[in-house]
């Protein structure tokens, strides 16, 4: 069918089944968004800035386990793309990013928002295109799609100039892609699976130590089945939270920085770490060379590059973790000895309870983690909860005391560790799963840093619940100053009143509730979850309340700080 | 430890930056680099030699295979490969040390390409290795100016060959 490149990328994004695009337009873009005008079946999202639309693409994507796709014009609109370009790159997250450019004959004289967007995104995407003739759109696009979605997950971006999109030419969607380089692992290795069957079977003391890959991989029952099957304990990683139910007996809590002592403790003394999907980041591992030193190592993935990149791989199974952990968990049906993991089991499960999670309820100030507490209270059981968040403390606190059961409910950015995330993220989960009650848990800080989304959320109908954990301070950065830099606080401080959140949520048409003490923070919590609006609770913590347990960065995991231990070892 | 890659592309806009971008971002050191057409004219070479004293071979050429242009990674492993390289020098050549440079160059069979007042251009194809051995040679009577256009190499002719891609068994 004859028609302009505009018209065919909304004909192609239709043919992939996307549903939803955020975007905001501008001088190069304007073809396709007069193509959005003359009609799709595409719902387009206007966010008020283009991180914002590229964060709302990656919170749809992983709320729903589809490709997101965020839409910018040239220059400035493709460079507030990069943040969440480089987020989804370090979290895996398949995004299609598609950029307007100046016209063809002026790339390259510095037109006015021109910008060598394919160049500067070059290390932060999978693959990318600048398309030079509107016969290769379609190609392009589908090529696009497949990539971000096939092998591991990741962002691409699709640079077309304005001329391309206004050219008229004989569209029709291809069926296949011709990607001769792009060959992600289809099936793991048959003798390395039986080996990896094995060494579980042999081991005393075996855990799975799960990441974002599991989620990518829609490998959650196949997780399941492994895990019940074997007996085997289970530490999920911030990414992974969710794809392993945290109500499960065998769920051994998150290992990390901020993981409890008892999870750090399961994983750091296993004989056996079977990785799914992870990645031994340092953030998980502490100092690598002390690291689970006793331990061989299954790695399961579908990046071969990741396989001994920071940890020497025993057993490595390079291919999809879907098959993989069948045909493992299969295997040990008939290999397992019944009962051999359970006195590992009693060891973690008495860790558990020697080391609880602590903080006191003390002073007069409500105290964050039980804001924390009450959210996870209020939500328990609920299958139709999806939790996003920003970065720093009130991150931790949401990994630590939130129960996620079911897989994509919690969205957070973990390899970047991008503030402003929660609440874009949040509006892209809700266009998602529009059934669901989403719920940012936001920092006073990273609320400040794309707050405007709020508008986007009220004029889209896309209702968020935004729980402000406010402690008047960039928290994170205040806790580091505080136990690395002798009490040396510098340039943290926000205050907890300027701004009014809750008057701020108002003013953007949204509900909003002011929390001071314990007594008025579940009403308001109650109210703003069923208020079907979107709602801002802003809850005044105390600032001097830091999070716990902690690996000083280059410290080894086992010796990580508890509530009320002095901090011995810093690292470097 | 010192490899040298060779790297089959597809002949598209920006191959090479993709791969250089991917080196320097991971760190991993490039000794020399060549790049030129094959015998497909939808296929590009690229002759790494990489300096693996921070990074394994094998995550620089994992993290090759990953991206998308990248059709085909293969070491050139000594003895089961031809390595050439092409040098030009000119060298200071006042008429009185002229023929003992030209004998020189002839044992390791150099051409002369261009000859000045006092000085010489030689033009040496060769091994690597030999065209390091000549330049050592040479640099005594006066080198001033040289440029190499870095190795490139295919396997030997007993081997196959490389665009019937060898299966890359991964574990
Ligand atoms: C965009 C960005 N800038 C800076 C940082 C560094 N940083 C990490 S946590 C943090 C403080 C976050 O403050 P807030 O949102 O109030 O959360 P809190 O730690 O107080 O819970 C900062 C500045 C970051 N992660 N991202
Ligand atoms: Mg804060």
């Amino acid at each position: 069918m004859r028609m302009n490149g505009a018209d065919a990328i909304l004909r192609s994004l239709e043919a992939e089944g996307v549903e939803v695009a955020f975007g905001l337009p501008g001088g190069a873009i304007l073809p396709l968004y007069d193509a959005f005008a003359r009609g799709t079946t595409v719902r387009h999202v206007l966010a008020r800035h283009e991180q914002g639309a590229g964060h709302m693409a990656q919170g749809y994507a992983r709320a729903s386990g589809r490709v997101g796709v965020a839409i910018a014009t040239s220059g400035p609109g493709a460079t507030n793309l990069v943040t969440p370009i480089a987020d989804a790159w370090m979290d895996s997250t398949p995004l299609v990013c598609i950029t307007g450019q100046v016209r063809s004959n002026l790339i390259g004289s510095d037109a006015f928002q021109e910008c060598d967007i394919t160049g500067i995104t070059i290390p932060i995407v999978k693959h990318s295109w600048l398309v030079q003739d509107v016969e290769e759109l379609p190609h392009v696009l589908k090529a696009a799609f497949h990539v971000a979605r096939t092998g591991r997950c990741g962002p691409v971006l699709v640079d077309v100039p304005r001329d391309i999109q206004e050219a008229e030419f004989d569209f029709s969607y291809p069926d296949t892609v011709s990607l001769p380089g792009w060959k992600p692992p289809r099936r793991g290795h048959e003798r390395q699976i039986l080996a990896a069957a094995h060494a579980i079977a042999a081991a005393e003391r075996p855990i799975l130590y799960v990441g974002g890959g599991v989620l990518n991989a829609d490998a959650t029952e196949e997780l399941l089945v492994l895990a019940e099957t074997a007996r085997l304990p289970v530490v999920t990683t911030l990414m992974a939270k969710g794809g392993f139910p945290e109500t499960h007996e065998l769920h051994a809590g998150w290992p990390g920085m901020h993981g409890p002592k008892w999870s750090n403790y399961a994983l750091n003394k296993a004989d056996l770490i079977i990785a799914v999907g992870s990645r031994f980041d340092d953030r998980v591992t502490g100092k690598v060379s002390a690291f689970a030193p006793g331990a061989t190592v299954i790695h399961l993935d579908i990046d071969a590059a990741e396989i001994s990149k920071i940890r020497h791989a025993d057993i490595p199974v390079v291919g999809p973790l879907k098959p993989v952990l069948a045909e493992i968990g299969r295997i040990l049906t008939d290999a397992r000895r019944p009962g051999a993991t359970e006195p590992w089991l009693r060891q973690i499960a008495e860790w558990r309870d020697t080391y609880p999670l602590r903080y006191r309820r003390d002073g007069d100030m409500l105290k964050p983690q039980f804001v924390l507490e009450t959210l996870q209270a209020l939500t328990a059981g609920r299958d139709d909860v999806v939790f996003t968040t920003g970065v720093g403390q009130h991150q931790m606190w949401a990994m630590q005391y939130l129960r996620c059961d079911v897989p994509r409910s919690f969205i957070t950015s973990g390899g970047l560790g991008t503030m402003g995330y929660g609440i874009p993220a949040a509006v892209g989960a809700k266009a998602a799963r529009p059934d669901a009650t989403v719920v940012c848990v936001d920092g006073d800080g990273c609320f400040q840093m794309t707050q405007q989304e709020l508008a986007t959320s009220v004029l889209e109908d896309l209702p968020i619940v935004v729980v402000i954990v406010n402690n008047g301070y960039l928290g994170m950065v205040r806790q580091w100053q505080d136990m690395f830099f002798e009490e040396r606080f510098s340039q943290i401080r926000l205050t907890h009143t300027v701004p009014d959140y809750a008057a701020l949520a108002r003013a953007y048409g949204g509900e909003g509730f002011t929390v001071e003490s314990e007594d008025d923070l579940e009403p308001a919590l109650v109210e703003a979850l069923a208020c079907g609006r979107t709602a801002v609770v802003d809850a005044r913590v105390d600032p001097r309340e830091h999070c716990f347990p902690m690996i000083p960065a280059g410290a080894a995991a086992l010796d990580l700080v508890e509530f009320e231990e002095v901090v011995t070892k810093v690292g470097a | 430890m010192k490899h040298t890659l060779s790297v089959l592309v597809e002949n598209k806009p920006g191959v090479l930056m993709r791969i250089t971008s991917m080196f320097a971002r991971r760190g991993f050191n490039i000794d020399s680099l060549a790049v030129g057409p094959t015998e497909r004219h939808d296929v590009s070479c690229v002759t790494i030699r990489v300096d693996c004293a921070s990074s394994p071979l094998e995550q620089i050429e994992k993290q090759m295979h990953k991206l998308v242009n990248v059709l085909r990674v293969a070491e050139l492993v000594p003895g089961e490969s031809i390595e050439r390289e092409l040098v030009l020098m000119k060298v200071s050549a006042p008429p009185a040390k002229r023929a003992e440079l030209m004998a020189l160059g002839e044992v390791f069979g150099a051409r002369v390409v261009d000859l000045g007042p006092d000085s010489i251009i030689f033009e040496l194809t060769g091994p690597p290795e030999d065209v390091d051995s000549f330049e050592e040679l040479v640099r005594p009577h006066g080198l001033q100016e040289l440029v190499r256009t870095g190795r490139i190499g295919l396997g030997r002719a007993h081997r196959p060959n490389r665009n019937r891609p060898r299966q890359h068994v991964l574990a």
